[in-house]
């Protein structure tokens, strides 16, 4: 098919501007803080360590997530059993897991007063330790072995079925199909999906935070906090704000050199077709202590929280209140950025490169170095604590862009191939083909999109921390005060009340998307 | 008067040349192999591509800069003519209005049409609810209402088997008659051409030769044509 020849102008204007805006967010920002800089020299030691302690765990974090992931996914490729669907939708749940509760959840296990260190009292052995560089790694692996998993389930699925026989037909067995088929894909899925989580941690802030802290487990992202926050030196946040941005951006010009999979994919639901698949003991084994390992902290949570969630302080589901508010009005934005870019690139001819780089900038700018920024941009103009909660709202927006455009895109695109001319020869055109032809269509990838948008939002502990006072907490942060306090219990059952609010909004509005949809 | 004139179209290694008039109220069947330039020649008059040289003019005027939707144009494509989301009534009703905001005697007119075309009582229904001879005629009644001199099928009653396709070429040739429109008709089937059409435009070798009667050229098929019947 040719070019259209009729383009329509207004939505290109649209989108275009949501897309200046976005830059503005995260070039803005950086723009006010390199000016605000003085110069490389004024790093000291101490940040320097924190560069390599970022460096460092988020080196380990991926290197650990994607070796185990490797047989956890062959494990998962070449069996069929029963609850192999639900393991997977599992595997998909760190992802709108706020990370508060899962760092909950590891100390309840991992933690000095927690499960293994009392099994290790009962041996009379020393209870371990989490804080630091391997309780920051262990939580890293936590969130990003699922994802790994799934990434490399997918390289596994990819291999058509028919080169399976076709090695089975040339007696091909054990080791050999491994060589012959398995290591060719693994090459080209495994670079890809260590620099994702490596990308990932490299901007976590919310784990350092909770996790690592002294000078010996410092990242970049939690000096900027503390440089902010604690002494208040905007030349030193702003120097370490460009640290992290230039690490972020060297990282995501390497991902573009190296294949990325896809982080959305779906159709994941077959197996491959394995004739040659011994030790299906040792597959069982890995699954099990894999499940283990993601639901047994979440347990011990809901255990220990449950009791509490009906008798937290006044200021706890004050915070809850503040969170829903962030989180719908992030939604908001973020769906409505989300389409009007989607309606424009999907009419542009290297539109797909554009959401892309959309994506990998968003990425690399953290959302710690876009509030700082902010932060420095408003000061002057208008108080940026007062400012706390929109601010919040809109750096969880824009972190949830690349999600939302990796699923509508596709969709629009979609709908455009098959009804485009439809509504061409009809002359449905601006709102009303919006109204009639998109939106009827939009509603699931719209609602999956919003949900994930408005969960991302309400479990984020990030931006917030930076700029909050006492009275706008959310409630992420207002979790981590009752930690930072040892109030455990309450912590817990805040922890709870978090875990049911993030699942709910995106059950809602995943569910809402999907209801009556006539397709 | 549909006109082309010194119409030429190319892209890559393809290209198309058409140079003729169909009079209005004629019935013409465009015949060819896949892949000849069938649906590109629709495509010029619809708009959804541009002529590379030449115009394409209706009733002597030129069709360039107007779009799709805006020519005096009804076009039924090869599926997807109907909205899955939208009911019947809907979908017949896009072609009174694209906004959809329809006055109570529009609605009447809406379901005038539907019983014009058997389908009376049926509009509260979503396509997926109907057959695929219903699916056509819900289309047909949308062109009903669009009241545009010229119609333009692409192969919609493909999928239809012969019986079908047949009931469905004959409600076209009688909404033709009733309603004095021109048509020019995608086909594989010469059948279809020698039951409604009365002239074939032949298309291949890059070329959408100019309108024969019907009856003579399957009486004495060119040699592209030949080809083409086998």
């Amino acid at each position: 098919m040719a070019e259209r020849a009729f383009k329509i102008i207004p939505i290109i204007g649209a989108g275009a501007g949501a897309t200046l805006l976005l830059l503005a967010l995260i070039l803005g920002p950086l723009g006010a803080l390199f000016w605000r800089a003085e110069g490389v020299a004024a790093l000291g030691a101490a940040d320097w360590a924190a560069v390599r302690f970022t460096v460092l765990q988020a080196t380990l974090s991926a290197a650990i997530s994607v070796v185990l992931a490797v047989p956890v996914a062959r494990a998962l490729a070449r069996r069929q059993f029963f609850g192999r669907g639900a393991l997977i939708t599992l595997l998909g749940a760190p992802f709108i897991l706020p990370v508060m509760v899962a760092v909950m959840g590891l100390l309840a296990v991992f933690g000095r007063g927690g499960a293994i260190s009392a099994m290790l009292g009962w041996l009379g052995l020393p209870p371990v330790h989490i804080y630091g560089l391997h309780g920051v790694v262990l939580a890293h692996v936590f969130f990003n072995l699922p994802l790994a998993t799934r990434l490399i389930l997918q390289g596994w699925l990819a291999i058509p079925s028919e080169r399976f026989r076709l090695v089975a037909s040339l007696n091909i067995t054990g080791r050999d199909v491994g060589r012959i088929l398995e290591r060719p894909m693994l090459r080209d899925v495994l670079p890809g999906a260590f620099m994702v989580v490596f990308l990932i941690c490299l901007t976590s802030f919310a784990v350092a935070l909770a996790l690592g802290g002294g000078p010996k487990a410092t990242t970049v992202e939690l000096a900027i906090y503390q440089a902010f926050r604690f002494d208040f030196d905007l030349g030193r946040a702003a120097l370490l704000a460009m640290v992290q941005f230039g690490m972020g951006a060297a990282a995501a010009a390497v991902m573009l050199w190296v294949a990325v999979p896809t982080m959305m994919g779906a159709g994941l639901g077959r197996t491959v077709e394995r004739l040659d698949a011994p030790n299906a003991w040792w597959d069982g084994l890995l699954l099990c202590v894999m499940s283990l390992f993601l639901v047994a902290p979440l347990a011990m949570i809901i255990v220990d929280g449950l009791p509490n969630l009906f008798s937290l302080p006044a200021s706890v589901y004050s915070a809850a209140g503040r969170s829903l508010s962030v989180a719908l009005l992030s939604m908001t934005t973020a769906v409505i950025l989300a389409l009007t870019i989607a309606l424009m690139v999907v009419r542009l001819k290297r539109g797909a490169l554009l959401v892309e780089s959309i994506g990998y900038l968003v990425l690399a700018a953290s959302p710690l170095v876009v509030g700082a920024g902010l932060f420095i941009v408003l000061f002057p103009v208008a108080d940026p604590v007062a400012l706390a909660l929109p601010i919040t709202a809109l750096v969880n927006a824009m972190m949830s862009l690349p999600f939302a455009l990796r699923t509508l895109v596709p969709a629009v695109r979609d709908i455009e191939a098959s009804f485009g001319r439809l509504a061409d020869s009809l002359q449905m055109t601006g709102w009303v083909r919006l109204r009639l032809v998109l939106w009827p269509r939009l509603r699931r990838p719209l609602g999956f999109s919003a949900g994930l948008a408005a969960a991302l939002s309400m479990g984020d502990l990030g931006v917030i921390a930076l700029f909050s006072d006492p009275d706008s907490a959310t409630l992420p942060l207002q979790m981590y005060r009752l930690m930072a306090t040892y109030r455990m219990d309450q912590a817990a059952g805040a922890a709870v009340l978090l875990l049911g609010l993030s699942l709910s909004l995106f059950w809602i509005f995943d569910r809402g998307g999907r209801a009556d949809a006539d397709l | 008067m549909l006109t082309f004139e010194g119409v030429g179209y190319t892209q890559d290694a393809f290209s198309l040349q058409a140079d003729f008039t169909v009079p209005i109220g004629a019935r013409v069947a465009v015949i060819g192999p896949s892949g000849g330039g069938k649906s590109t020649l629709l495509n010029l008059v619809t708009g959804f591509l541009t002529p590379t040289q030449g115009r394409v003019l209706w009733a002597g005027f030129d069709l360039a800069g107007t779009a799709p939707g805006a020519r005096p144009i009804s076009i039924l494509f090869q599926d997807n003519n109907l909205f899955p989301h939208l009911t019947v009534a809907q979908n017949v009703g896009l072609g009174l209005r694209a906004d959809l905001r329809l006055t109570e005697a529009q609605r009447q007119q809406i379901e005038t049409v539907l019983a014009r075309v058997d389908l009376a009582g049926l509009g509260a229904r979503k396509p997926a609810a109907l057959s695929g001879g219903q699916m056509s005629r819900v289309a047909l009644a949308r062109m009903l209402l669009q009241a545009k001199p010229l119609v333009l099928l692409d192969e919609p009653f493909s999928a239809l088997g012969p019986a079908l396709r047949d009931e469905m070429l004959d409600l076209v040739a009688d909404l033709m008659t009733e309603t004095g429109a021109t048509l020019l008709m995608v086909s594989h089937n010469p059948e279809d051409a020698k039951r409604i059409t009365q002239s074939v435009v032949l298309v291949g070798d890059g070329v959408a030769h100019a309108p024969v009667e019907t009856g003579e050229i399957f009486a004495n098929p060119p040699a592209a044509l030949r080809a083409y019947l086998g």
